[in-house]
């Protein structure tokens, strides 16, 4: 068994070649890009279904249905459509629509979350509605949206190594070059790239997240006083909890 | 459509060959994420490892691990093993976090009843914990069948024949219909299993069967479905 070895030595080779390197870096223009186009579509309709409440079957309805949806199908299908010439186009619109739905599950779910009467004395106080969402939804709802980000960067990530079928490099293009020539470490390099830049991306949210709970600790604002009101749960009838959504 | 009319006859065999590839994940997937669930509920050390386990292992990109499977085990790349047990990886990470949610969903007070009316953990754990923790790993299990029906088709990339091989056919060929074929034929098959399911749930959680917020609902953001099912 050389594997290992071979495998670790093929990694060496081509990253001290820069290969590699440029692999990594087209990967990473595909997934920020298209995170971020997602995120400035998804995060204020997210809001706003959070927020005002309308639209919460859709947003349900949205993510549970993006389930379903074969993402390899999906960039297949928008290729086919638009022709080959406009590829990285149809590819950038396909990620942008799977990153989607998590990060409006997300920005939605985390307004959602909160607490009833801290929004209700937000209101009481005098705040207008902006400043209702600026100062108290967006920054409560931080980590769940945080979440979504993250649920989302990691399908961008996934689907991108797909996009070598298609021709347009990044870090499959190794796996997908190596399969029919039966080389198994530089499949296995290729792959164990990919899987480390995975958990690195998620890794960095963790922390990103991490240092946001600190800062926002408890659901309560920076410099506020917790809420110590709590009344006791009363379940005389109650057998079964409602499911965690997560 | 003329493509339809003349490869009808091939949606059929692709069509169990995608349930056969998704089915055995769903199935393995469930039983062995129970105990792993049970155990990631139970004891706060095995919950950090297991929970954390299963969290990296959703993380890791589908065709990554697809293919370095076939390396690592020995098999070959054009297989259906390896795409067979990817999937089982996958189910198994998402299932056991939602059957540790499960487990606790329990009422604590329903599960001292038990014990003070004299059952034992292992009586308990069938007759009392498991039916009470249906509904939500009903709502675990729809998110893995839906998602590993929508993950089979990467398969068609190393050429394991499922619904998947529309996708690539149509593309090399440039049939627009072929593809959308696919794209549809793969979210229709996995809406069916789905409603399969809620039916089986309401057969299995007849208590269930009035209270719409616990048999149908699919949770909004479960933190690791969805994460990279690619």
């Amino acid at each position: 068994m050389t594997l290992l070895p071979d495998t670790i030595a093929w990694l060496v080779e081509h990253f001290a070649s820069g290969e590699l390197w440029v692999r990594i870096g087209e990967h990473l223009f595909y997934t920020v890009i298209s995170v971020l186009i997602a995120a400035v579509i998804a995060i204020p309709i997210g809001y706003y279904i959070g927020h005002t409440g309308r639209g919460r079957d859709v947003a349900v309805a949205v993510s549970g249905a993006a389930r379903a949806l074969p993402s390899f199908g999906l960039i297949l299908l928008l290729i086919s459509l638009v022709g080959v010439v406009q590829r990285p186009i149809a590819a950038f619109a396909a990620f942008v629509i799977l990153a989607i739905p998590a990060i409006l599950a997300g920005a939605y779910a985390g307004i959602q979350a909160i607490d009833r009467t801290t929004i209700d004395a937000a209101r009481a106080v005098g705040m207008t509605e902006w400043q209702i969402l600026w100062k108290v939804e967006a920054p409560l709802g931080l980590h769940l949206l945080l979440g979504g980000l993250r649920s989302g960067t990691l399908q961008v990530v996934a689907t991108v190594t797909l996009a070598a079928f298609i021709n347009l490099g990044a870090l499959g293009y190794d796996i997908l070059q190596g399969i029919p020539l039966r080389r198994d470490t530089q499949v296995l390099g290729a792959a164990l790239v990919v899987i480390a830049l995975a958990l690195l991306l998620d890794a960095a949210f963790g922390v990103t997240t991490h240092i946001v709970d600190r800062a926002i600790p408890n659901g309560s604002l920076p410099g506020a006083p917790p809420l110590k009101l709590r009344i006791p749960p009363v379940r005389w009838g109650a057998v079964v909890d409602p499911p965690t959504s997560g | 459509m003329n493509w339809l009319i003349n490869n009808y006859e091939s949606i059929l065999p692709l069509l169990l060959n995608h349930l056969k590839l998704s089915i055995i994940p769903i199935v393995v997937g469930f039983v062995l994420a129970i105990p792993l669930g049970w155990l990631a509920w139970r004891f706060r050390l095995t919950r950090g490892i297991l929970l954390t386990i299963a969290g990296l292992l959703y993380t890791i990109p589908s065709l990554a691990l697809i293919t370095s499977l076939p390396p690592l085990l020995g098999l070959p790349y054009i297989s259906e093993s390896p795409v067979i047990i990817a999937l089982t990886i996958y189910a198994v990470a998402i299932m056991a976090r939602s059957a540790a949610d499960a487990f606790g969903s329990v009422d604590e007070g329903v599960r001292q009843s038990a014990t003070a009316v004299g059952y034992s953990t292992w009586q308990r754990f069938w007759q009392v914990e498991l039916p009470l923790a249906g509904p939500v790993l009903l709502a675990g299990l729809r998110v893995v069948a839906v998602s590993t029906i929508a993950l089979v088709t990467v398969g068609a990339i190393v050429g394991v024949k499922s619904l998947g091989y529309y996708f690539t056919d149509g593309y090399q060929r440039h049939i627009v219909f072929e593809v959308l074929t696919g794209l549809v034929l793969t979210m229709v098959v996995a809406l069916l299993i789905d409603g399969l399911l809620v039916l089986l749930g309401r057969v299995a959680l007849p208590w269930t069967r009035h209270d719409k917020r616990l048999s149908s609902r699919l949770p909004v953001t479960a933190p690791m479905a969805g994460a990279s099912a690619a």
